[in-house]
């Protein structure tokens, strides 16, 4: 079947077999592998992608069910070089360790922070309740959603954009 | 909102990751990001029993399907006589089942095609014809007379049992345990878990046919000691394999062991000619790959009268699956538990142990601890407890009464150990001052009175972590030495390369960080490599917390070998006398004349520009480091419960963690591996729980069965630290990837019991859920 994706503000196409779930097609076809499988259950939410801005489960959506829609995934956060307030908090208070869980815990944040731009701590805990991390403890993915906020709420934009680049140490 | 930059990083500074920056943007290499030109797919084929006699295996018209490529059976396998592999027990292990599967999840057979959609469609089709037997699910089952033989491939097995093994002193022990004014006792279950990295296990295998040259991606946390057994179990020569582990996504000790679907990958891929990927599901990952525990543990422990320990009695009957395939140092059939007498001065100890083969997965792997060292720690600190709450003693003052004390290291313990240094009466004192421990106990008397069910639980652990020394220590005879190999180049910039292998502890940091320390060259102008196996030094690899003790050991050793021909080149450099020169970090000066220096940068260039006379280019080395000792980190954990009597729930309101990893490199790196460790401590306390019912079916196969804690259920935590370094390791490190994971669950556990003591409670077999709890308090008549 055909499908028609907007993959991170660009038209994106395929021809794909009905049953070809959404992650596949992010990681197969568009070879977009931030997008990440962790338990094919819906449980661990590895694969969290923004739909028309929605955090979802893209292993139990087919990609056929994003035909005509919209979808972020974490490479669509970073403007560039400049990256988004989300990645510079988990950067900033050290949210992620493996990175595995970290592209669906941002877009979980940066979904949770355009409802709610100042959420309190148990508001973010359970927003990202879905979504399991097996290395942090979840404290600092709080404290970096929490930093997020700030950055957004203060008007910076990515101030630090190469904070974070390979060479960083900083 | 800006940050302090640091243009160092020097040890204790707690810089940002190096290494975030491609997870960040969605750009991290993982093996399944990985696609080679024509890469082919494989899916296995998995037995649903767990004991059964494969009467046929029909593959035809799984053949005969849309893109597949190959359907390998385990009769093909044995026809390259690589149907059995060895383990790292010196046991062997079914790669594909020929004769019998021995439990449910065994693999069976794959098939190869062009996707993997294909080839799953294609599994499906295999057809097998089993003879369904009995199986067997806990040791007390394979030990009974007439028990069906698990292991009837083996030749002189004539029962289920693997091994007995003991460590300590018998007679002393018993002498003591004839005297003891009081006897404790303890039976408990540490049940079967799960490491379950978020990222599963897999490999593509890559064998070139023209040059005969394999290259095997795996997500594996030791790629040096796979290549060996690689080469030992195929015959390929050990220089035409290539193991690259690329960015891993968690291990915990599940990513150590080496599985059949590996071997089957690579058979496949030499057989086609093509690269064939493999990547478990998740519930693949579950039944099939390293669980953890599953120890059934009998603790007695000898008191006086003035309440001290005078000898301690373990044996404890250990369930390996259906082949012993446990990852741990030679020597050691029930790896470190010995460890057993943990932070208490006990004139004697005698521990038992005896394995046991049952109808269940294999490959006892060490779940973020070193070497059931995890188990070790929960019996003794469940056993202290216990018996403080039988002498009616406070748990906290009886473990201060029986701490080794600082004076006494290093420290031989009743069971062989030296502890090479700890101060556990001041970690105990920094967690009940953190806590507010005599008003907490007050209060905890104040709610009992008015009804409530509460407490406090404490742990004062001590690990023993950083396998080697090589002597002793050994992976199928492999040393476990660990290695770091540096090079400046001309323009001051490094590349370090290790033996070992991050999965998110945050390597690429911490190493650079040990460069910038001896060096002083700038943690940014560091580069960290390590799991290829053609670039970096032999090593053993990480787990275990063996990184910062071996490899980060090695690294400051190779650094200062460097400063010592640094040296030489600065003193033809400043026409100055090597004796005549200071090194400050970064830089060497001629003493008394602090402006006349060269600094490291300098040298560098000059490494490769203008050397003295007869001196050899480069600024480069190696350094191979076998540890003189294990390090042992320690902490205190205490956690206080409210517990709701009508339902049975628990509820953490206070988890306080006190650690010593001796110097801490990066301090905010060390505290995330605490809050990891505490989150898993706790996941294994009250969630997680891999069980079988009679027919050997396993429950908690999946994510909706296997229950992880999320952010909602995980306690806040509260960290605070004592530092008493390492007499032998050169930073004074000690390592602390795991210290939380062997500390906490005791620590939860017991603030459990303390809360139900009054009723008489004295164990609840993790994971505690709210069932166990409440028919607990309902068996001593206690309603809402």
């Amino acid at each position: 079947m055909k499908v028609s994706i907007r993959v991170n503000g660009a038209e994106r196409n395929g021809d794909v077999e009905p049953r070809v779930l959404l992650v596949d097609f992010l990681r197969t076809n568009l070879r977009l592998t931030g997008t990440h499988i962790g338990c094919d259950t819906s449980s661990c939410g590895a694969c969290t992608v923004l739909l028309d801005g929605e955090p979802v489960k893209s292993c139990t959506l087919l990609a056929v069910q994003a035909n005509g829609r919209g979808v972020t995934t974490v490479e669509g956060l970073a403007n560039g070089a400049n990256l988004s307030p989300m990645q510079v908090g988990f950067h900033e208070e050290h949210g992620l360790q493996c990175g595995f869980c970290t592209p669906g815990m941002m877009l979980v944040g940066t979904a949770l922070l355009e409802h709610n731009p100042n959420p309190t701590e148990d508001e973010i805990r359970w927003a990202i309740s879905g979504n399991i991390c097996r290395c942090t403890g979840y404290m600092n993915i709080v404290k970096s959603i929490q930093h997020a906020a700030k950055l957004r709420q203060a008007g910076e934009v990515a101030p630090r954009a190469t904070a974070a680049t390979a060479a960083g140490g900083e | 909102m800006a940050t302090e930059v640091h243009m160092h990083g020097r040890i204790g500074e707690s810089i940002k990751r190096k290494e975030d920056g491609r997870f960040l943007r969605g750009k991290g290499n993982y093996l399944d990001d990985i696609e080679l030109p024509g890469m082919l797919h494989m899916a296995i084929l998995r037995s649903p029993h767990a004991h059964a006699r494969i009467k046929s295996v029909d593959t035809a018209a799984a053949s005969a399907m849309p893109g597949v490529v190959a359907v390998v059976t385990g009769d093909l396998m044995a026809q390259h006589k690589l149907a059995w592999m060895p383990t790292l027990s010196y046991d062997t292990q079914a790669v594909l089942a020929t004769d019998k599967v021995r439990f449910q999840g065994q693999e069976v057979a794959a098939v190869v095609a062009e996707t993997l959609y294909q080839a799953e469609d294609a599994r499906d089709a295999i057809e097998v014809d089993y003879d369904v037997l009995p199986a067997i699910t806990s040791p007390d089952k394979a030990k009974e007379p007439g028990a069906p033989l698990i292991r009837d491939d083996k030749e002189n097995q004539k029962d289920n049992h693997i091994y007995h093994w003991e460590a300590g002193d018998q007679a002393a022990t018993e002498a003591a345990f004839a005297r003891a004014d009081k006897v404790v006792r303890l039976h408990t279950f540490y049940p079967r878990c799960h490491p379950t990295p978020l990222e599963t296990c897999g490999c593509i295998a890559d064998v070139n046919g023209a040059t005969g040259k394999a290259t095997i991606y795996m997500t594996s946390q030791a790629p040096h000691a796979v290549r060996t057994v690689f080469a030992l179990v195929t015959g390929l020569p050990e220089q035409n394999i290539r193991v690259i582990s690329p960015d891993i996504g968690g291990g915990f000790g599940n990513k150590v062991p080496v599985y059949p679907g590996y071997v089957v990958a690579t058979a496949a891929s030499l057989l086609i000619g093509r690269p064939v990927k493999w990547v478990e599901d998740r519930n693949e990952n579950l039944i099939s790959t390293g669980f953890a525990r599953d120890f059934h543990m009998d603790g007695d422990l000898a008191v006086d009268k003035n309440g001290k320990i005078t000898a301690l009695r373990v044996h404890l009957d250990s369930d390996n699956g259906a082949f012993f395939a446990d990852a741990q140092p030679t020597k050691f059939k029930a790896g470190l538990f010995h460890i057993v007498t943990g932070s208490y001065d006990i004139p004697a100890a005698h521990v038992t142990a005896d394995g046991y083969y049952t109808n269940k997965a294999p490959g006892g792997v060490a779940f973020r601890c070193s070497f059931r060292v995890t188990e070790a720690s929960y019996l003794i600190e469940r056993l202290v407890t216990n018996a403080a709450i039988e002498l009616g003693m406070d748990q906290a003052d009886f473990r201060m009464k029986n701490f080794i004390q600082p004076e006494q290291f290093p420290y031989a313990s009743a069971t062989g150990w030296i502890y090479d240094s700890g101060d556990y009466p001041k970690a105990m004192n920094v967690a009940l001052e953190k806590l507010g421990y005599d008003e907490l106990r007050r209060d905890v008397e104040a709610r009992r009175q008015k009804g409530e069910v509460t407490g406090i639980g404490i742990a004062s652990f001590t690990e023993v972590v950083g396998a080697g020394h090589g002597a002793e220590f050994d992976i199928l005879g492999l040393r476990m030495f660990d290695s770091a190999e540096l090079r400046v180049h001309p323009t001051g910039k490094a590349l370090l390369r290790m033996g070992t292998k991050s999965q998110g502890q945050g390597h690429e940091t911490t190493f650079a960080q040990i460069v910038t320390e001896e060096l002083g060259i700038p943690a940014a102008d560091v580069a960290v490599e390590e799991g290829d196996t053609d670039t970096a030094p032999y090593g053993l690899g990480t787990y275990a917390s063996r990184s910062t003790p071996v490899a980060g050991a090695a690294t400051a050793m190779v650094a200062r070998k460097l400063r010592e021909k640094a040296r030489k080149i600065a003193s033809h450099l400043l026409e100055a006398a090597e004796e005549d020169l200071e090194w400050e970090t970064g830089r060497f000066y001629v003493k008394g004349s602090p402006d006349k220096a060269k600094t490291i940068q300098e040298i560098a260039f000059a490494a490769y520009t203008n050397l003295p006379e007869g001196m050899e280019a480069g600024l480069e080395g190696v350094h191979y480091y076998d540890p003189p000792n294990m390090t042992y980190p320690f902490g205190t954990y205490a956690v206080v419960v409210d517990i709701d009597k009508g339902t049975g729930q628990v509820k953490v309101r206070r988890m306080v963690a006190v650690d010593d990893c001796g110097v801490r490199i990066n301090p905010m790196i060390v505290e995330g591996q605490i809050h990891g460790g505490l989150t898993e401590g706790f996941g294994i306390a009250f969630m997680e729980l891999i069980t079988f019912d009679n027919d050997g079916n396993c429950i908690g196969s999946n994510f909706m069965d296997y229950l992880l804690p999320t952010a909602w259920e995980t306690p806040r935590f509260e960290l605070g630290e004592t530092v008493t370094p390492s007499p032998h390791h050169p930073l004074g490190a000690k390592g602390v990837g795991e210290s939380a994971t062997v500390g906490s669950p005791a620590a939860y556990v017991n603030a459990v019991i303390d809360a139900l003591s009054p009723y008489g409670v004295t164990n609840i077999d993790m994971p505690i859920g709210p069932d166990k709890v409440w028919a607990a308090l309902r068996s001593k008549g206690v309603t809402e």
